[in-house]
């Protein structure tokens, strides 16, 4: 329990996807200009993270890591140990596009109202490069199903976090008296930066 | 050349630059940078997978039910971001080593996704590939001087040449231990925006 707890607080501070990877960036820094849509799209970041890291954990130890294949085909040689992983990337685009296209239909069927909230956002999903991101991590770090779950999660809370307080920033960045070159996006890049630099600190805690 | 070439190559570089203006592609531009190196085999990676993409994607823009147009599009793109992991695997496997996950985020790079739908969707194959090119070109020219002021004063070397000698080898230059952050390309991308600006008055945010 300690070790789960554990890797879902270091997913969150420590290796924020947004603050320290930078991962999600185009749409950290697009939709991010109001507080109540940040929540939105971040609940949405959340389950879908949830769901394909784990989805694609499955996936890559049963078919595509190196060997995985081989007690099913009877390949005893290990010389002739099949090895799928250079098609990891493709798989995992195709799951988690399939998975956010299913999402977006059970939502619309069952939860009508948590789909009219969320509706614009999930498509947008897809190509946000926090999901890919993380699963790519997840291979990277060799984590067990179990963990792959709490990483998920967490990296998913992180991303609402940041973006969440970025929005909340913006909001009331409205009322200061930017350059006009700096207006809009410029602004934004060095908040970020400067958000970036406070959630640096958090790299000095270890667990 | 005509007129009309030319605005499709160069116009990305700096009237419509995918970083600075269309906010596309931002995630790569931050973590590659660190050194001239990374973000030169960065830039010409995006730039051939935004071209040849465009390109196949242009070609059969008309046999696309706009239904699944993103999942052929992921498809065609994650295909040919494969291949270029597995070149550079092959080739120069330090650098992928460096680049880690980056190479495979270039799928969800949105400058890829973003031209391909709103440019290659619509216009013909050598048209498409020669925007690809350009906004290749925009969003390397912004990553190569993000990574020019870092790599010069946050390890005092150009393309690894040392250019000031730091004290810590007998010279005279300090380096700049905040440059040598990930997250100081916050800042230098938002001054670039503030430069562009200034020069482009037309790209300021009306509010």
């Amino acid at each position: 329990m300690e070790h789960y707890l554990s890797i879902f607080i270091k997913t969150i501070f420590i290796e924020n996807m947004a603050l320290s990877f930078f991962l999600g960036m185009c749409t950290f820094l697009a939709v991010s200009k109001k507080v109540s849509t940040a929540i939105g799209l971040g609940v949405a970041v959340v389950v879908v993270l949830g769901l394909a890291v784990p989805a694609n954990q499955i996936i890559y130890q049963a078919i595509l890591a190196p060997g995985a294949l081989d007690s099913l085909m009877g390949i005893t040689d290990p010389k002739e140990s099949i090895d799928l992983s250079f098609l990891s990337f493709i798989t995992f685009i195709g799951v988690i596009a399939a998975l956010v296209q299913i999402l977006e239909m059970i939502l619309d069927k069952y939860f009508p109202a948590l789909y009219q909230a969320l509706g614009i956002f999930l498509p947008l999903i897809t190509v946000n490069c926090a999901i890919f991101g993380a699963v790519s991590f997840m291979v990277a770090k060799n984590l067990t199903l179990g963990e792959s779950v709490v990483y998920g999660i967490g990296s998913g809370v992180g991303w609402m976090l940041a973006i969440v307080l970025m929005a909340g920033l913006r909001e009331k960045m409205k009322y200061s008296d930017v350059p006009d070159g700096l207006k809009g996006l410029g602004i934004t890049f060095i908040t970020a930066g400067l958000m970036a630099f406070g959630f640096l600190s958090f790299g000095g805690i270890s667990l | 050349m005509s007129l009309d070439t030319k605005k499709v190559l160069f116009g990305p570089v700096v009237d419509n630059n995918p970083i600075a203006l269309q906010v596309l592609g931002v995630c790569s531009a931050l973590a590659v940078t660190s050194s001239m190196a990374n973000a030169l085999v960065m830039t010409i990676a995006v730039m051939l997978v935004t071209a040849f993409s465009n390109f196949f994607i242009s070609i059969i823009r008309n046999q696309i039910p706009s239904s699944v147009r993103i999942i052929v599009q992921m498809a065609i793109i994650a295909s040919l971001v494969i291949v270029v992991d597995q070149v550079l695997k092959a080739f120069s496997y330090q650098l992928s080593k460096e680049l880690s996950v980056f190479i495979g985020l270039i799928i969800t790079n949105c400058i890829v996704m973003g031209r391909a739908e709103a440019f290659a969707m619509k216009e013909k194959p050598g048209v498409s590939f020669l925007d690809g090119i350009g906004n290749g070109l925009g969003y390397g020219a912004v990553l190569l001087v993000v990574a020019f002021f870092r790599e010069l004063f946050g390890f005092g070397t150009f393309f690894g040449i040392e250019v000031l000698q730091l004290t810590q080898n007998g010279g005279w230059y300090q380096g700049n231990g905040l440059l040598v952050l990930p997250f100081s390309s916050f800042f230098i991308i938002g001054l670039i925006i503030w430069a562009i600006r200034q020069w482009k008055p037309e790209q300021v945010e009306k509010d």
